[in-house]
């Protein structure tokens, strides 16, 4: 690991002042923030992130709040997975929330990580996380990528141009965005509101620039809206594995049923995309109709139009659709907490 | 050539030089802890011994537990927060050693596997029970696998083997000693209740 320089401000808002170097989420940036470090510790050890300061947001007082009102579920970015996961308003009121935080890495992870890190989790493109591989845009900008030629089964299929086609790991990102969360940021200036759907950006041809935060920003909270369809939502993970592992196809759903007809359908995919993807037209082709398994299995196929595939990957856009129909079908017959 | 790289960093602030501040931010303020490439002080409690330790900001815990105070039960598998090896517990918590920075375990209470029971005591109900089910083979994912064990009751995750095995997902035995180590949970998880 490369040497640097280690700073500790007392509060959210002097991290804030003195972020500079956090410059727009890109990977070789100057300064990056700490928080559980299971990300930043880790790539920093495989020599793939090189920041000369690490500026440590762990000990920073505030931003772990689990709040439920009468118009949304607040979590503080810097609350743990685990903690949130095993929340009784989460698990009782947004079980794809829970389910997406409870399936994710390991019992020690979860202690460590924190939400708003978790988002911000790097891909696990193995040609990005080892820099013996020359080419990566990602890393290296313009060198090249790698994986679009070699060994690319767990790469994404959805949102991918020539210069990337790594995937997103996150399982959490897959609920928030099914959901329509907001991200609350601090940044020097003061604070603003985006969509999470803004938060992540597409590989554009520069896909070392991963956020929209801007330099110095810290995301603070997640604010998800309340709905009718919360209760009755929940998140297949499908995987190498049976625990443990990255989604090599998932599907976050989140249902308002009146009778056997949608009134209201949220579908997020993972480990499948690029980014968090939102299935909106999948959506579309739902909303309004009888949730019937040749319904469920045609908007299934809407949502992986379009998928692009690049040889050991082939299998994905089918798995994924499969997943989505697995997901609906459970979901619609799911025993909803009334707690 | 990384080896000329990172001794340009090492040699001190210089390769800071580039990260000029400019509005709208601000020097850090007077207050701020801030730690340079040299030594810097750690302060952990570390089976309920407070330490000051001089470490490398890159000094994880994992490290400063096996190279500075010389406890090596904690052991160092992947170095990659993939194999739950070093599994530790930091304020009551089970975490991986590898992945914590030191400095970032600034004031924290660190459990390892020296401190579960007394040098010439009974050995910790875990622990009895890793021997008693013949839980391990080579046994160097085991002081991983009963850190994490211990805390696994605890959190109330160790109801039935399905249970076990999912929260105990993050310790791999390459061995592949597994049913043995449901089964050793299992028969400490009623004394680890009562206590």
């Amino acid at each position: 690991m490369r040497s640097f320089e280690f700073e500790r401000p007392s509060s959210l808002a002097q991290a804030a002042k003195s972020g500079y170097g956090t410059a727009q989420g890109q990977t070789d940036a100057a300064a990056l923030y700490l928080a559980g470090g299971t990300t930043v510790v880790d790539l920093m050890k495989l020599d793939v992130l090189r920041p000369r300061r690490l500026i440590d947001l762990s000990k920073a007082n505030g931003g772990r709040e689990i709040e439920l009102s009468d118009t949304e579920l607040r979590l503080g970015a810097f609350a743990k997975m685990s903690a949130v996961a095993k929340h009784p308003a989460v698990l009782s009121r947004y079980p794809v929330i829970a389910q997406s935080l409870q399936f994710a890495a390991s019992a020690q992870l979860r202690n460590m990580a924190t939400l708003g890190g978790n988002v911000l989790q790097r891909t696990r493109c193995p040609y990005y996380r080892d820099p013996s591989w020359a080419a990566c845009n990602k890393r290296a900008p313009g060198s090249g990528c790698t994986a679009i030629t070699s060994f690319n089964r767990n790469h994404a299929v959805l949102g991918v141009d020539e210069s990337c086609i790594s995937q997103y790991p996150g399982d959490f990102a897959i609920a928030l965005i099914a959901l329509e969360a907001q991200v609350d940021l601090l940044g020097p200036l003061g604070s603003r509101v985006i969509p999470f759907a803004s938060l992540h950006r597409a590989p554009s041809g520069a896909p070392h620039i991963e956020s929209t935060l801007k330099e110095g920003e810290i995301i603070t909270a997640f604010r998800i809206p309340v709905g009718p369809w919360t209760r009755r939502s929940s998140y297949v993970k499908v995987r190498d594995r049976a625990s443990y592992e990255f989604a090599i196809a998932s599907a976050a759903v989140a249902l308002e049923l009146q009778g056997d007809t949608v009134q209201q359908v949220r579908i997020g995919l993972g480990g499948i995309a690029y980014r968090p993807w939102r299935a909106v037209e999948a959506e579309q082709a739902l909303n309004g109709q009888p949730l019937t398994e040749a319904n469920v299995e045609a908007a299934a196929t809407v949502a992986l139009r379009g998928a692009q595939t690049h040889g050991f990957n082939d299998y994905k856009p089918e798995l994924a659709r499969r997943t989505l129909v697995r997901a609906l079908l459970e979901t619609k017959t799911m025993s909803v907490s009334q707690a | 050539m990384t080896s000329i790289t990172r001794r340009t960093v090492l040699s001190g602030g210089a390769a800071l030089a580039g990260a000029a501040i400019s509005p709208p931010f601000a020097p850090a303020a007077v207050g701020n802890q801030k730690s340079h490439s040299g030594k810097t002080l750690v302060h952990l409690t570390v089976n309920g011994h407070a330490r000051e330790l001089e470490l490398d900001p890159r000094t994880t815990v994992l490290d400063a537990l096996r190279e500075h105070l010389l406890l090596t039960g904690t052991k160092k598998g992947c170095d990659q927060g993939q194999c739950g090896a070093c599994t530790v517990h930091i304020n009551g918590e089970r975490v991986l050693s590898c992945l914590t920075l030191a400095l970032a375990a600034e004031g924290c209470r660190v459990n390892t596997i020296e401190g579960l029971s007394t040098p010439g005591g009974p050995l910790h109900p875990m622990q009895q029970a890793f021997i008693e089910q013949d839980a391990f083979q080579c046994g160097y994912c085991t002081p991983g696998q009963i850190m994490s064990a211990v805390a696994c009751v605890r959190e109330g995750h160790a109801k039935n083997d399905a249970d076990i095995q999912e929260y105990m997902s993050g310790n791999l035995c390459r061995c592949g000693a597994y049913p043995k180590i449901v089964a050793a949970i299992k028969q400490a998880r009623p004394q680890l209740e009562k206590t």
